[in-house]
């Protein structure tokens, strides 16, 4: 079922949060481990990715409880399911790999939901592209600021890694999401460009999903919102949004300017609030739906869900209030001036 | 519900910020300095890695206007791929350039991908061709596309370089049609460059390369409405390399009728630029004719005008003075004579004036407004620069004194009659009213008045209060004035919390008016976390003199001034949420960590040198004229909000002229200043035997001894790097060496006289390069006895051989740092110092409350010997030092923490 079909006709749930929902199952080094990685050479707690191979189960079952919750779009486990990011477990050779079997968690997830529900409206996996934790635009030396960590071919070539892992693992979109650095984004669009080139696939529609770090409004390279639009609107994608790093309340002008501004669909998928002081997310789900429930009403968005804190029961409140709001209209391109 | 919105196709660039092509921008400014091929300056600086002076370029660029910023690096003797690399990182690191998108300029594919792997932003490459055939020319383009830039496509193909009118629109149209159909860009992302070649080569076939391209422009844009059409313009005069007034002319004639045919953007050097009405009627006329090119058979046109060139450059480049303007009616005369600054005939032209009009003040109103009207819009546009600015209120100022005495008579009269008729007139309202001051205990003024002179020139009243004025005086007067606005200006950091205080105390009186908030220390944050808080009717924070003007405006206009004020506050909330949201990123180290860490000196290997005397000495009457040879340029410069470096600045493309005129004009000054002595340079220097103790240094005088404190770096450095205190460049008393330390102060007496002349004349130009000046002289004055003591006084380094750009940058052994800057902050040692040097009684320094120095033209610090002393900042200490130095320096904490304010956290 073509997602722009239904873009037109509703507004579509993406799930929420998956480290958050990790965490419940506490996880120990030996079930990070799994049978196959029992005698790695260094500790794999924290790699979330690693589990989609080592506890498949734990994660088709977040999934599952998510489109229980009713999202029509889950994102594959594969935040940093790049070579880039897998370094820091020395696991570079598995990021292929990584993705292939987080697309498939995500896939049986949903065939074991539709063959329950099979009334269910279509449900899609997105392939989540994560913005790696080196940065192209971004100098990590102060004192030299035109040093860079790694260059873009490094990034491109890390990318089109994941998403060739991805697409065999069968996912219906790419998410390139958590975007602080657009040109890490530029490196991933240009990575989607040539994999569908090179293998002559047809192409996957491509969500982007930026993030506005701070109350600048801008993203943490230093762009202003429209530029940081206008920079990746290349990429044709399907939609354009915001996700993480601030809550509903503090996104809400943000979402309003990029309805305003963006010639595809839109997509905000907030943090369950600002972290308290301990570093939690405590923005009850009815708070975080209630906001969203706004946006909707404005005509501000087309894909709405969470990030950061949020959970099932978000999902569900989120998917409950928006259900019967008609969708943010397409504006009309005009040919001349 | 949303109801649709609709989304024009238009050229949409980004840098940090967007920029988006509409039809209505008329004409975008792609900046052409940063090239090595067009700027030799710039070529050597990226030749010597000079990368960071490059990025000053760049700046410029961006400061002079451009939207766009033109990036090459096609030169034989540079790897470009890795040029193009490391500069583009560098500028992205820069938000006040990386803010506009950059246009990748080169002939070599490779450097231009490269390029696009450093930019986050959406670029433009430049440029694209046919030239090795269709195959190549769809590769490239789609890994342009890929990068998601717009593409310039060169009229070029496999047979050559179009030069017609129907070749170039062929190509284009041929490139158009394989970009849209088969590689799937978008045609608002196409813009062609069909070639501007150089005319008026002698050669006949070149006569009409300038139509070509015109008419070839206006095709193209019917045919592809959408595309855009770009240029390096100055090719078009290549034939009067080194004429530069004739070229100007040429460009602004060739773009009038280019962007009339549908040009839209071009590499030019925007500050060049010269209006199309403003050029000389017989001149434009030549340059019509050769560029369009009518009455030029046999080359007749190109003749006349390479004749018509000789004679100007004949001329000279200085002096071509052209006085037609002079034939025209007195309105056009008195605007000329504001937009050029010129004096010469304001006598006789406002007299002119006053007797065709009914009543004097419709002069003012009329003619003097307009005329200074056109004055703000250029410098708004950036098309004038602050020393043009200064002369056109000197011009304006004088006009009106020679008018005033008409307005006082006939109001007079106008009283009589209303009295004789026996009625009570109220006078209409005038001006908006500004009210400016330097705050109490600060004497710095040169920002202020040029601000002053700002505003005037913008048809603002002036109140200005001068310096060191109490918040008493400031508020009362505006009460009692009805000031519209109140301005605040200092220069030293005491003077931000008299600013706080200035708001408290407004608050509290229930004043509406607006505060601004100006000069060197104060800043957007401070004002933000400290001063918006403190009063609640609008606070906003001027960067420079030419924000004052957009500032005032949106204040004292009633539709505007609440959204205005509403935005500042949301900002500034903003900034402040920000601020206090922040938690600290820096790790300190405790106050006992960081004197372990200090200078590591090997005390026992190092002979102190001594000093040829210990006291002080006095100089009464210092020689200006070989003070000359010691002044530093860029600061001057800096004052009148000209940046860059000194003596590149005065052959800069955007601020170049107007630099050397003010250099000019500076050294003519100079030249009198000298010659009939003016000012008096007055001075005192010492060394005395001192030892240290931790962060203490004990100076033996006269049998008795006096402790300095000093404050030590608390930040954690990188292993191996010291936490700098000045007292670790002396020796300790442990270490049983004799070390010695000195100190000097020095000042300008005299200015005030001639301040005072130049105000009664109106100039204002000519006071605020006085002042500046006198600024010059006293730094220079410091320099000059730092190197006679550095050879012969305390005769340290007797072999030193520097020149003044070495100086400049400090690459002399030992330092000389001021009680209050970076080094050491605490303004409160500067008693002691007075002391030591009897300075008040030797120089005639005064020292107001906030430990300002006054005469404003005064210097003074500390000079240390020790090979391992440098220069640097304190940054920030924490709550431990604080307390500590506090008990050292026995004043009440409360009275330490707002001393030290600026380095608490």
């Amino acid at each position: 079922m073509d997602i722009r079909k239904e873009l037109e006709k509703r507004i579509l749930v993406i799930d929420g949060a998956m480290g958050t929902m990790i965490q419940r199952h506490k996880p120990t080094e030996a079930d990070y481990r799994g049978e196959r990685f029992k005698d790695w050479h260094c500790d794999v707690k924290g790699n979330n990715d690693l589990l989609c191979i080592t506890q498949p189960q734990i994660i088709r079952g977040i999934h599952k409880q998510y489109l229980e919750a009713g999202a029509d779009i889950i994102e594959t486990n594969t935040f940093s399911s790049t070579t880039i990011a897998m370094a820091d477990y020395d696991m570079q050779s598995l990021a292929y790999e990584l993705n292939v079997a987080a697309a498939r968690c995500a896939k049986e997830a949903v065939a074991e939901f539709m063959a329950e529900h099979p009334d269910a409206t279509p449900k899609y996996v997105a392939g989540a592209i994560g913005p790696l934790n080196k940065t192209l635009s971004l100098s990590p030396d102060v004192n030299n600021p035109g040093f860079r960590a790694v260059t873009f071919d490094e990034v491109m070539n890390a990318y089109y890694e994941q998403i060739s892992g991805l697409v065999d693992g069968g996912v219906d979109i790419l998410l390139i999401e958590t975007i602080f650095d657009t040109l890490n984004a530029k490196g991933a669009i240009f990575a989607v460009k040539k994999y569908f080139r090179d293998t002559g696939k047809p192409e996957l529609p491509v969500m982007i999903s930026g993030t506005i770090t701070d109350a600048s409004g801008r993203t943490l390279s230093g762009q202003t919102l429209e530029a940081f639009y206008t920079s990746v609107m290349h990429a044709n994608p399907l939609s354009i949004g915001l996700n993480c790093a601030l809550g509903a309340s503090e996104m809400r002008s943000h979402i309003e300017e990029l309805s305003q501004i963006a010639a595809c669909f839109t997509s905000a998928y907030p943090n369950a609030g600002l972290p308290n002081a301990m570093g939690e997310y405590d923005e009850e789900p009815h708070q975080t739906a209630h906001f969203i429930e706004e946006w909707a009403r404005r005509g501000f968005v087309n894909i709405v869900g969470g990030c950061c804190g949020t959970t099932p029961d978000h999902i569900r409140h989120i998917a409950q209030e928006v259900k019967n709001i008609s969708p943010r209209t397409l504006p009309v391109l005009e040919a001349s001036y | 519900m949303s109801s649709a919105i609709t989304i024009k196709p238009y050229l949409r660039l980004s840098g940090l910020e967007p920029l988006v092509i509409r039809p209505e921008m008329n004409f975008v400014n792609v900046g052409e300095r940063t090239n090595v091929t067009g700027s030799k300056k710039f070529a050597r600086l990226i030749r010597e890695n000079k990368y960071e002076e490059a990025l000053s370029v760049a700046r410029q660029q961006v400061e002079g206007g451009a939207q766009v910023l033109d990036v090459n690096m096609d030169d034989a003797l540079l790897e470009g791929v890795s040029a193009m690399t490391t500069f583009l990182n560098l500028l992205q690191s820069e938000p006040d350039i990386a803010r506009i998108p950059i246009m990748i300029d080169s002939s070599k594919f490779e450097i231009i991908e490269a390029g696009l792997k450093c930019v986050q932003g959406k670029c433009i490459v430049n440029s694209i061709s046919l030239k090795e055939g269709e195959a190549k020319f769809i590769e490239q383009a789609i890994v342009c596309k890929s990068y998601g830039a717009a593409v310039i496509v060169m009229a070029f193909d496999e047979v050559g370089q179009a030069d017609t009118k129907e070749r170039k629109v062929e190509i284009c149209h041929r490139a158009y049609k394989i970009l849209t159909e088969q590689v799937g860009i978008a045609p608002q992302d196409i813009i062609f460059d069909p070639n501007i070649f150089a005319v008026a080569t002698g050669i006949e076939e070149h006569n009409n390369y300038a139509v070509d391209f015109i008419e070839a422009t206006r095709e193209i844009k019917k045919l592809m409405p959408l595309t855009k059409v770009s240029g390096g313009v100055s090719n078009v005069s290549f034939s009067f390399r080194g004429n530069d007034h004739v070229r100007e002319a040429i460009h602004s004639v060739f773009l009038f009728y280019a962007i009339k045919a549908g040009m839209d953007m071009g590499i030019v050097n925007a500050g060049q630029l010269v209006v199309y009405d403003e050029i000389e009627p017989t001149l434009r006329d030549l340059c019509e004719d050769v560029l369009l090119n009518r009455n030029n058979d046999n080359n007749e046109a190109t003749d006349k005008l390479i004749a018509h060139a000789e004679t100007v450059k004949a001329k000279g480049k200085v002096e071509v003075k052209d006085e037609a303007w002079r034939n025209e009616p007195v309105e056009k005369r008195l605007a000329h004579s504001l937009v050029n600054g010129i004096t010469d005939y304001i006598d006789a032209d406002t007299e002119e004036a006053r007797q065709k009009y009914p009543k004097p003040l419709d002069v003012i109103e009329g003619p003097l407004m307009d005329g200074m009207n056109i004055v703000g819009d250029l410098f708004g546009a950036g098309k004038m620069f602050l020393p043009q600015v200064v002369k056109s209120a000197r011009v304006m100022k004088k006009s009106v004194a020679i008018l005033t005495p008409y307005i006082e008579a006939e109001k007079e009269a106008r009283k009589q009659a209303n009295l004789a008729a026996g009625t009570a007139n109220t006078e209409t309202a005038g001006a908006a009213k500004i009210l400016l001051a330097t705050v109490k205990g600060d004497v710095h003024d040169i920002g202020k008045n040029i601000v002053g002179v700002v505003l005037g020139c913008n048809g603002y009243d002036i109140i200005d209060l001068g310096v060191m004025v109490p918040a008493d005086k400031i508020l009362e007067t505006a009460e009692k004035e009805k000031a519209d606005i109140i301005g605040l200006s200092g220069l030293i950091t005491p003077s931000l919390d008299e600013m706080v205080h200035i708001a408290k105390e407004m608050k509290r009186r229930g004043m509406n008016q607006p505060l601004l908030i100006g000069g060197a220390t104060t800043s957007r944050i401070h004002t933000s976390v400290k001063i918006a808080p403190e009063y609640d009717n609008g606070v906003v924070h001027v960067l420079d003199a030419s924000r004052s003007v957009t500032v005032a405006g949106s204040l004292l206009n009633k539709e505007q001034k609440e959204d205005f004020l509403a935005g500042i506050s949301t900002e500034y909330k903003k900034l402040k949420e920000n601020f206090d949201n922040k938690k600290p990123v820096k790790q300190y180290l405790t106050y006992a960590e960081a004197l372990q860490n200090k200078v590591d000196v090997n005390w026992a290997e190092y002979e102190p040198t001594v000093p040829t005397f210990i006291g002080t000495k006095v100089f009464e009457d210092y020689d200006l004229a070989s003070l000359r040879p010691f002044i530093d340029w860029k600061p001057f410069f800096i004052a009148w909000e000209m940046h860059g470096n000194f003596p590149d600045i005065l052959t800069d493309n955007v601020v170049g002229k107007e630099a050397t005129k003010l250099y000019e004009d500076a050294n003519k000054l100079l030249d009198q200043i000298i010659a009939e002595k003016w000012l008096t340079a007055k001075g005192t220097i010492g060394f005395w035997e001192a030892s240290s103790k931790d962060d203490d240094v004990f100076v033996q005088h006269d049998g008795q001894e006096t402790k300095l404190c000093f404050l030590r770096q608390q930040i954690k450095k990188a292993p191996g790097q010291p936490n700098l205190s000045l007292a670790d460049f002396i020796a300790p008393a442990a270490a049983g060496k004799k070390d010695y330390i000195g100190a000097f102060a020095v000042t300008l007496h005299g200015i005030e006289e001639h301040i005072r002349r130049f105000e009664a004349a109106h100039d204002d130009y000519n006071k605020i390069m006085l002042q500046a000046l006198a600024d010059r002289f006293a730094e220079a004055f410091a320099e000059a006895l730092h190197l006679h003591t550095r050879k012969e006084y305390w005769g340290y380094d007797k072999d030193e051989q520097l020149n003044n750009e070495e100086l400049i940058k400090e690459q002399y052994v030992g330092i000389r740092p001021a009680p209050g800057y970076p080094a050491c902050p605490d303004h409160t040692e500067k008693y002691k110092l007075f002391d030591l040097l009897n300075a008040t009684e030797t120089t005639g320094i005064q020292l107001t409350e906030s430990l300002a120095m006054f005469p404003a033209s005064s210097v003074c610090g500390w000079y240390f010997s020790n090979p391992k002393s440098q220069y640097y900042g304190v940054g920030k200490i924490q709550q431990d030092q604080l307390e500590d130095y506090t008990e050292r320096k026995g004043l009440p904490a409360a009275e330490m923490e707002r001393w030290l304010s600026p380095v608490l956290e």
